[in-house]
């Protein structure tokens, strides 16, 4: 008869917020009461969590039970809370010791059987502990590995509640269990499998299309392929990760802990280094694409493609209101999901890659026959991609379709995805380099009016951006965008600064032409 | 008679027995209505306690105390008042008191009384 505490993690977003877990028995009928804005898997929690304790031997405490998840104006969501309500109980109980869950914090849903169970979002949870002075976790076999990516803490992996019983009674902590050797299901997840045997050099007779990824990889620039079925749009969208560089370990442990939560990490892995890849099909909502959900508050795709690719094949296909829900991620590199009771960030800072046919039949460019699309139905189906999209996209090109000849012949000039992720690392570095001291890292990042202030290409260099601005081709926004991809150009080529030829290379890559 | 019929009236005296050892006086057993029954009626100083008896010979279908839920909590409040109408009698306090027996096995009973549940 006894009140207990000791700590869980509850997830806004990516941001972890401490949960003080509460458990008095009192005096009454036997009951047991959950307060503190719990959910429907939470307030099950209390069944779970009763066969778990009762199957691992112990008693069930004959009372009135009250736990209290504070703060309460937190609304609290998922199993994760199981573990810690458990011992909170059986500490009350005088089962355990009634301090020795404070200060630790558990993190694991419980089976009917007592055991242990992995639960999404363990990263950001131990990050939110550690940095709220926690110093010890407990968690389940299946997210081991993830919490030990947080180095300041220590970690106790338990197969089952009556382990961690026996090491709250003083007992030797468990011993780490033999990493699961089941593979999950892996049907959630948005993920393209990795990517690994796949090279750029197999997209043949499209140089200038290698070229153009090549520019967008290292300036963290928006592509937008347009070209008949068959010339190649997807087969580069795929390679593009190829080239990029690996992610470093700050853009790492964001880029797993949206994975993370969003439980698309699979159990025992470690860190996520490679740029995601992210190609959600065409009729996915807005709530896929930007994050949101009923209740449980999920990154969409725009997050998990965060540091990486976010592949939208049949761009005009998708529902326009969807597409245009990704304007405000591209400019401010994070979602922002309000509820009434709470605001959920997810950082999206990631490079759009947008695919699409020239016409709904798809002929069009293939030499024209066959294609009985009016004018009319052809502005109207690239019409659907709108102007404010298609103006933060700094690179379009324009793919022709290739002849047997043409793709003999580029077997020669292709080079491997590792030659090229070499000049992008290269050109990554000499942009670090420029960039040392600012909030960007890349190019495309770098707003417009510090661009004209600090990084001006040659004066002779502008001469063919101003012919095309007296020309109307390029709106001054579009001559920002025209520099930053000079840049690019620049940084790949090894130069100190963009001259005429790059720019050219930056207008001809803004205007979808080739000059 | 049923056993668990024999069990229910041994539960029910011995928890009559407890009660007068606690110093209560019993003022009615068994006492219904059309509503339902109430096991036994009490006063405690100035206190009338409506108190359910609840016996079970083992806990394999759970433990006596949490065979009394919420409907016959409330059930136990209304008959209360439908008591102290039916006998021109007025409390300034009502309870409502559950005891619960577990049966030993050798002819002895594990009591737990709660106080004051609806």
């Amino acid at each position: 008869m006894a009140l207990a505490r000791t700590l869980s993690v509850a997830l806004v977003g990516v941001a972890g917020h401490l949960i003080e877990v509460e458990a008095d028995i009192a005096q009454g009928l036997p009951a047991t009461i959950v307060v503190g804005l719990p959910d429907t898997a939470l307030r099950e929690a209390r069944d779970r969590i009763r066969a778990a304790i009762v199957n691992s031997g112990q008693a069930w405490p004959q009372s009135k039970i009250t736990i209290g998840l504070s703060p309460a104006s937190l609304p609290k969501r998922g199993s994760g809370f199981d573990l810690a309500i458990a011992i909170a109980i059986l500490a009350a109980a005088d089962v355990l010791p009634l301090t020795s869950p404070a200060g630790i914090m558990f993190l694991a849903e419980l089976g009917l059987d007592g055991s242990l169970r992995p639960v999404p979002g363990v990263l950001p949870a131990v990050v939110a502990a550690a940095a709220g002075g926690v110093q010890t976790v407990v968690v389940a076999p299946g997210n081991a590995a993830e919490a030990e990516l947080v180095p300041s803490v220590r970690v106790i992996t338990a197969a089952s509640l009556a382990e961690v019983a026996i090491w709250l009674r003083g007992g030797p902590p468990p011993l780490p269990p033999d990493p699961p050797d089941d593979p999950p299901d892996q049907q959630d997840s948005v993920l393209a499998p990795a990517a690994r045997h796949r090279d750029l050099a197999e997209v043949l007779g499209q140089s200038e299309a290698r070229k153009a990824a090549e520019i967008c990889a290292a300036g963290g620039h928006n592509l937008s392929l347009l070209g008949p079925p068959g010339a190649g749009k997807t087969m580069l969208a795929e390679r593009l990760p190829t080239i990029l560089p690996r992610l470093d370990p700050v853009a790492a442990l964001e880029v797993t802990s949206i994975h993370s939560v969003a439980g698309s990490l699979r159990p025992g892995a470690g860190l996520l280094t490679e740029p995601p890849f992210c190609a959600p099909h065409h009729t996915a909502s807005k709530a896929a694409i930007v994050g949101g959900g009923s209740g449980i508050i999920r990154p969409g795709a725009a997050s998990l493609a965060h540091r990486g690719v976010l592949f939208l094949d049949e761009a005009p296909e998708f529902q326009r209101d969807v597409l245009d829900a990704l304007r405000q991620p591209l400019e401010a590199g994070e979602v922002v999901i309000a509820r009434s009771a709470m605001c959920a960030r997810f950082p999206a800072r990631f490079t759009l890659v947008l695919a699409a046919n020239p016409c709904p039949c798809a002929k069009a460019s293939s030499g024209g026959a066959g294609c009985g699309c009016s004018p009319a139905a052809r502005r109207r189906y690239l019409g659907r991609l709108s102007g404010p999209l298609l103006d933060r996209v700094d690179v379009k090109v324009q793919l022709q379709p290739v002849s047997r000849h043409e793709m003999l012949y580029d077997r020669k000039f292709t080079e491997t995805s590792a030659v090229v992720a070499q000049r992008v690392a290269a050109a990554r570095e000499r942009m670090a380099r420029r960039l040392a001291g600012t909030s960007w890292r890349l190019n495309a990042e770098i707003p417009g009016a510090e661009l004209r202030r600090s990084f001006p290409p040659e004066q002779a260099a502008m001469r063919p951006l101003d012919r095309a601005m007296e020309l109307g081709q390029v709106s001054a926004r579009g001559a920002d965008k025209i520099v930053r991809v000079a840049w690019s150009v620049a940084d790949l080529a090894g130069k100190p600064r963009p001259g005429p030829a790059e720019v050219e290379v930056a207008i001809g890559l803004w205007l979808g032409v080739s000059r | 008679m049923r056993a668990k019929d024999v069990l229910g009236r041994d539960g029910e005296q011995a928890a009559v027995n407890y009660l007068e050892g606690c110093g209560y006086r019993i003022l009615d057993r068994n006492w219904r209505c059309a509503d339902g029954e109430i096991d036994i009626v009490a006063v405690d100083r100035h206190t009338l306690v409506v108190c359910e008896v609840k016996t079970r010979s083992g806990t394999r279908y759970g433990t006596p105390l949490e065979a009394v839920g919420r409907v016959k909590r409330s059930r136990l409040r209304r008959l209360a008042v439908y008591w102290l109408n039916a006998h021109g009698i007025r409390f300034e306090q009502i309870r409502v008191d559950v005891v619960g027996l577990l049966y030993e096995g050798t002819g002895g009973f594990t009591i737990e009384h709660v106080r004051g549940v609806g």
